[in-house]
């Protein structure tokens, strides 16, 4: 009897002591190989800046309500109020001090793609490379070369603001095991090449789901939700559902969806609302054979109500 | 002489108070102006798209409503118009009268240099939809109600 309790014991410590190796391994920040990152030659800065506007690089990190020129000096400061804490939105100008002009392409692309910082810590999902993880590393080498030529700010921005246990980074750890993966959203068996570069650009770049589809208490995307709307995480109001199902955009044609990507007018001609504004501005720079795939995209998901 | 002239007096305050009278409440005013301004951009959109050929007399006429109405609309805001009639009027409308009255005159810019232009095809009003999409944006998020 004393033998079998002894054994048992072993055997639960020797679970835990696993668990805690897995988890410990499970959890630790993963760039990507050295080798991802190599002989991508020269970027093309008109893809780079595609890739900038569609993934609204300016809408957090330029200074609040910067518009034309200044768009473009991405000197951080915003402050992101979550259910989390206050995220502080850094400098990722050119600048080498402030910013990330010293950066190389790797530090960039494992940021981008593995929520992995420069210092290999793990970054905060609110930065969204939940989404951008889906950009191939030439994507990557391009949006970093264009955004190489932007202006430098010398704007030192301040650390995140998050009460206890959410400012614990290791936690991040667990946090990637369970929502972070560059699967795609939805599986769509018979997408046409426009729908697959639509779902490229709203599920990568363009991050859509981040706020568009609804959070767990853990901070992780319902993916049986995808794009159905969620609670505003700045405040009052909801994000809309932006699925076929949805009530208020649903009935949106496909050229109402791009031409309110272009103008920001609904199909009743009202204006764009709310954090859309700046998103559509973004939007707006992008060529119409791109607006025209979003839109294809938007109405080939799951209807949800 | 003096007979005549308090004649014309009340005639006058009677005028004015019939005029008064049949006037309507600033609020529906404006509400009827910006309206008017949504058919505009309705018909000019309606050309961009492609759901309507292009045709010049209508952009001539949408882009002339368009900065007719912004130049007359600020002007419907008199003090005690905050509320009633529904207006989705934020008060910030009478905090920041010159930034109001400024984001008016983008749009009524914005429509004159159009009209000067004269967009020539449906491309063009495309991009004249663009140009007056921002500027509508931008005067509602800060002067008017957000919709639920």
């Amino acid at each position: 009897m004393a033998l079998r309790w002894s054994r048992v014991l072993g055997a639960g410590a020797a679970v835990i002591v696993l668990g805690a190796a897995v988890l410990w391994y499970g959890s630790a920040p993963r760039p990507a190989s050295a080798e991802t990152w190599e002989g991508l030659g020269e970027p093309d800065l008109a893809r780079g800046e595609a890739l900038f506007w569609a993934g609204g690089c300016t809408g957090c990190h330029a200074a609040d309500g910067a518009k034309g020129e200044d768009a473009r000096i991405l000197s951080g400061g915003l402050a992101l109020t979550s259910p989390f804490g206050t995220f502080h939105v850094p400098n990722i100008s050119s600048d080498p001090e402030a910013g990330i002009g010293a950066w190389t392409l790797a530090e960039f692309g494992n940021a981008m793609t593995r929520g992995v910082g420069r210092d290999g810590e793990h970054l905060y999902p609110s930065f969204p490379y939940t989404s951008y993880v889906r950009m191939t590393p030439a994507d990557v080498n391009d949006l970093y070369g264009y955004l190489q030529t932007l202006p430098a700010s010398d704007n030192v921005t301040p650390p995140h603001d998050l009460p206890f246990p959410y400012n614990m980074r290791m936690a991040l750890g667990p946090w990637k095991f369970l929502f972070f993966g560059d699967e795609p959203r939805v599986e769509l068996a018979s997408a046409d090449d426009r729908i697959r570069r639509g779902q490229f650009l709203v599920e990568g770049p363009g991050h859509c789901g981040e706020c568009h589809t609804p959070r767990n208490a853990l901070g992780g995307l319902k993916a049986d939700l995808w794009l159905a709307g969620a609670a505003n995480p700045e405040g009052e109001g909801r994000i809309p559902n932006i699925t076929p199902g949805s009530r208020s955009v649903g009935s949106w044609s496909e050229a109402d969806l791009v031409s309110y990507f272009e103008t920001g007018f609904t199909p009743d001609y009202d204006s764009v609302g709310g954090s859309m504004v700046e998103v559509q501005q973004n939007l707006s720079h992008l060529p119409g054979e791109d607006l025209a795939a979003i839109a294809a995209y938007l109405k080939a998901v799951p209807a949800r109500e | 002489m003096r007979l005549s002239s308090c004649a014309l007096a009340v005639a006058a305050a009677s005028l004015c108070l019939s005029s008064a009278l049949a006037q309507e409440a600033p609020q529906i005013v404006r509400q009827n102006l910006m309206k008017e301004i949504g058919r505009s951009v309705g018909a000019m959109g309606a050309i961009a798209k492609g759901e309507k050929p292009y045709d010049a007399a209508v952009v001539e006429q949408s882009l002339t409503t368009i900065s007719t109405n912004i130049q007359a609309f600020p002007d419907q805001f008199p003090p005690g118009s905050e509320e009633g009639h529904e207006t989705d009027a934020l008060p910030t409308v009478w905090e920041r009268p010159e930034e109001f009255r400024s984001q008016a005159d983008e749009l009524y810019s914005e429509a004159q240099a159009l009209l000067a232009a004269m967009p020539a095809d449906q491309a063009a009003v495309g991009e004249a939809m663009r140009r007056l999409g921002a500027t509508c944006s931008d005067c509602h998020e800060t002067f008017r109600a957000k919709k639920q």
